[in-house]
């Protein structure tokens, strides 16, 4: 949960800068940390994917820029034919003259995106999605348990598909092309039918949705009220305080408002709930500190842009090398440190650690 | 205690009952094992226990079951979690978690039960099925086996008074299984737990039962002690069924009982060993020459080299997990080899196309049904005519060679799973293929379906096929193998004529060849024949 609110912190701060140095300080910080975090499990891979996805996404961003973009003013690189348009898709253009600045404009934007895309694989590969669940709120537990599902189903339909196709190979049929597609769709989703069955009746004989100590209708009411808005307000301020463009009046406020609404919401829920859970992952302080660590770029971004506001976003006009804030560079190097205590995230890897008794069961 | 009271049940109003007026007491920390064939409605008696029928279900049921003193009529299913566990027979498709140990810690979670208990209880679930070195793993990098054990971990760890588990050990290789039941037979003596059991493979179970069901299939229920249900029942194991042979009363279960009476048989016997038939000099079909095939880092076959010849059967054994499978899917060009050389009948199977390759190589795949996909038996033959170039109806021919088929227009889904493989095994084997893979056939199949797939692939090798069964069915190979090649760890570690290679191998070895030591007699049908040759 720390490494998920640590990503976002990352990605927020990400957000908040066009100065391209920042950028890639923040990517490269980020990277490190996956790297060296990493869990052993399949999901672990993650970072390897992301960044690659991050690349492809710049990559891609810069192609679009150049064959589709607005046509940016300043040093012409080349030029490609360009294709008129018809009055009604007046805003797009086809080809025309290429710029530098321009191709720049594409980059710092596709390396923000990419950034973020990489906090979240990084997360992805430190803690799986499935241990966050696991830590949400009960109130939040059916939609956890959907989402689990929801994620232990790719896999499998993957698998069903592999099983069909091995099956028409076998039977000499077509596995490509429209017929193939139709002949493995049909088998595929009959078995993902069959198989929904036998999971509810096994979560239903495994004890899922038992009736515990049933809450009053006014209190669920309330706890259900209070989660979707303070939900809601979270989200609206969340955008307010992000774009900075004042779009929407009292942002911060309503972002504290959500989240007091939040917490109401969750914890009447709390109570009532029985369920119990299996060593949850404890949030310790290691953990505030690794989110911590997580949200001091984005709050250096925050201070360093009032303090000079023309060090944090960066324009190609005129095409200058960035300056870099010193209040910002540190911030993002500071992101770095859960390095220091990454404990946390290893501690469901290390079999000793798995066994050694916890201190109450010792003293039993 | 559970108890069915004058239950009656059945999945439609139009269906036939598939439990009618069904009385029977299972009493606390017993041992109870569910025995009939197919379709007699073993799993739908399971299901009742938890109430999974009908509120899962649906479908009509009459009378009452009571369990730990509550009705199944007004309890649902999730009010049973803490009192009964229940293990379907795909335990794959039960999981909800992804991870061993959060799959045992699951319906515990769900019970509220108090985090420093459900430490501890996952722990001796851990330990109790020796899941340890496995508690981090993914749930989908497990062999069945260990799926299998992962499945009752999760049940039992949520500590019920009565554990419901329907054919645990089908997919288990014979050492698997034994430890599986071990745990299962510890559970019932130590802790007094009630374990009901359904299974087909009788030869495993029967040993430790305190009482079996039989259910006839004809809405008849026989309730007794192993050797009493033994004396009539229809389904039996080779230790029973050599006993009946031998008139030995009381029947016996186990081996140790048979060893300890067959001093007369054996002497008798022992003029009369059968030989080793020598082996036939046929020419090779399908050859591996030092074939290795890896997933990543995992190595599914170690330099294999192996010929198969044809007008035989070859059985192919291992644990779990040991590489059966890769094998067969090399021979049917569905595997790649990473390194050496496979050779079906001259050609590599993976170079070749699909509709070339059927000719030369059929596959029953071990989940079978995944081949047809047609609406009724009729269309699957004559899709199979077109799709495989043959003269309209052979594949019909075929089939009904195999199935009595009363009825052409059924669904393949209504068919029952020994009728279904036949008509695999016949939309197979039309084309006429010189090579016959069989993956795991006889899983889910009882005695009577056993004997009639035994038959069908005689008859096959009698014209000529080359056939390969991998299989955990110890008894089944006995019957019908000519040559028996064992793999463990992706290496062929023994190949030989059958009878040498199984009675070599203790967890191989068939009952009979276990009761009868030092005489190599595989089958109660050899002994039969020896006794029979004598008088």
């Amino acid at each position: 949960m720390a490494w998920w609110l640590w990503a976002a912190g990352m990605a927020v701060a990400a957000l908040r800068t066009t100065n391209p140095i920042l950028l890639i300080g923040l990517g490269t910080v980020v990277i490190a940390v996956g790297v060296i975090c990493r869990s052993k499990a399949p999901w672990g891979r993650s970072v390897g994917v992301f960044v690659k996805i991050g690349l492809f996404v710049i990559v891609l961003r810069v192609l679009l820029q150049v064959v589709f973009g607005q046509r940016l003013p300043g040093h012409v690189l080349f030029t490609l034919p360009a294709i008129p348009m018809p009055a009604w898709a007046e805003g797009v253009s086809i080809g025309g003259p290429v710029t530098i600045e321009g191709i720049l404009v594409a980059l710092v934007g596709g390396l923000r995106l990419g950034v973020v895309l990489v906090c979240f694989g990084v997360a992805n590969a430190i803690a799986s999605p499935r241990e966050v669940l696991r830590s949400l709120p009960a109130v939040l537990h059916e939609v956890a348990v959907a989402v689990t599902v929801g994620l232990c189903f790719v896999p499998e339909v993957m698998g069903s598909v592999a099983r069909v196709r091995e099956a028409r190979l076998l039977r000499g049929r077509p596995t490509k092309g429209f017929a193939g597609f139709r002949g493995i769709a049909i088998p595929v989703l009959e078995d993902a039918l069959d198989r929904s069955t036998q999971l509810a009746a096994s979560m239903g004989a495994r004890g899922f949705g038992r009736a515990g100590t049933t809450p009053t209708r006014s209190m669920r009411f309330l706890s259900r009220t209070a989660t979707i808005i303070g939900a809601l307000l979270m989200l609206l301020g969340g955008y307010g305080t992000l774009t900075a463009s004042g779009a929407i009046p009292g942002a911060p406020l309503l972002l504290v408002c959500g989240v007091v609404a939040l917490g109401v919401g969750v914890a009447s829920n709390t109570r009532r709930s029985t369920r119990t859970r299996y060593r949850p992952t404890p949030f310790g302080l290691r953990s505030a500190l690794c989110v911590v660590a997580g949200w001091v770029p984005a709050a250096c971004m925050l201070a360093s842009a009032h303090l000079d506001p023309a060090s944090m976003s960066w324009s190609p006009y005129p095409l200058t090398w960035p300056s870099v804030p010193v209040l910002a560079t540190v911030g993002v190097l500071l992101g770095v440190a859960p390095i220091a205590f990454i404990e946390p995230a290893r501690r469901r890897e290390g079999v000793e650690i798995a066994v050694r008794p916890t201190r109450a069961e010792a003293a039993a | 205690m559970i108890r069915f009271a004058a239950t009656s049940f059945r999945y439609d109003d139009a269906a036939p009952w598939v439990l009618s007026d069904l009385d029977l007491t299972i009493e606390d920390a017993e041992f109870m094992v569910v025995v009939g064939p197919t379709g007699s409605g073993k799993s739908t008696l399971l299901r009742l226990i938890n109430g999974l029928i009908p509120h899962f279900s649906g479908g009509q049921l009459a009378g009452d079951v009571q369990v730990g003193g509550r009705s199944i009529l007004d309890t649902p299913p999730t009010e049973f979690a803490g009192t009964v566990g229940y293990v379907g027979q795909d335990p794959a498709a039960s999981f909800v978690t992804d991870r061993v140990e959060d799959e045992i810690a699951y319906a515990m979670e769900n019970l509220g039960i108090d985090p420093m208990a459900m430490r501890r209880r996952v722990e001796d679930a851990l330990d109790l099925l020796n899941l340890h070195e496995l508690r981090d793993s993914a749930l989908s990098t497990l062999s069945g086996g260990q799926q299998q054990r992962v499945a009752i971990a999760a049940v039992l760890a949520a500590s019920p008074r009565i554990l419901v588990l329907d054919e645990p050990t089908s997919a288990l290789d014979p050492g698997a299984a034994e430890e599986v039941l071990h745990a299962l037979t510890r559970l019932v003596h130590d802790m007094g737990l009630t374990v009901v059991i359904a299974e087909h493979r009788l030869e495993r179970v029967l040993p430790f039962a305190d009482r079996v069901i039989l259910l006839g299939g004809d809405g008849s229920v026989d309730v007794g002690t192993p050797s009493e249900i033994m004396e009539f029942s229809p389904i039996a194991p080779p230790i029973v069924e050599l006993g009946r042979l031998a008139k030995w009363t009381p029947l016996p279960i186990t081996v140790r009982d048979a060893r300890r009476r067959a001093h007369a048989l054996v002497e008798c016997l022992v003029e009369r060993a059968p030989h080793a038939e020598p082996s036939r000099n046929h020419k090779s079909v399908a050859s591996l020459d030092k074939v290795s095939v890896s997933y990543g880092s995992l190595r599914a076959l170690d330099r294999v080299s192996v010929s198969f010849h044809s007008g035989s059967i070859a059985a192919l054994m291992g644990r779990n997990g040991s590489g059966k499978s890769t094998l067969l899917g090399t021979l049917a060009g569905i595997v790649r080899a990473s390194t050496g050389r496979v050779e079906v009948a001259g050609h590599d199977p993976v170079g070749i196309s699909a509709a070339e390759r059927i000719r030369l190589v059929g596959l029953v795949p071990q989940d079978a049904g995944v081949l047809l996909y047609a609406q009724s038996i009729a269309q699957e033959c004559a899709t199979a005519d077109r799709e495989h170039r043959l003269a309209e109806g052979t594949t019909a021919t075929m089939v009904a060679k195999l199935i009595a088929v009363e009825d052409d227009g059924r669904h393949p889904r209504d068919l029952s799973e020994g009728q279904r493989l036949s008509l695999v095994l016949g939309v197979v084997v039309a084309p006429k293929p010189a090579l016959l893979l069989l993956d795991e056939p006889t899983r889910g199949l009882d005695y009577a379906a056993k004997r009639a797939l035994g038959a069908e692939l005689r008859a096959l090798r009698d014209d000529g096929v080359c056939v390969v069964v991998a299989t955990h069915d110890v008894e089944f190979v006995a019957g019908i193998a000519d040559r028996a090649l064992v793999i463990a760890q992706g290496e062929m570690i023994a190949d030989g004529p059958a009878r040498d290679v199984v009675a070599q191998t203790p967890a191989f070895a068939p009952q009979v060849a276990k009761v009868l030591q030092p005489l190599p007699f595989l089958t109660v049908d050899e002994v039969r024949e020896a006794l029979w040759a004598e008088s």
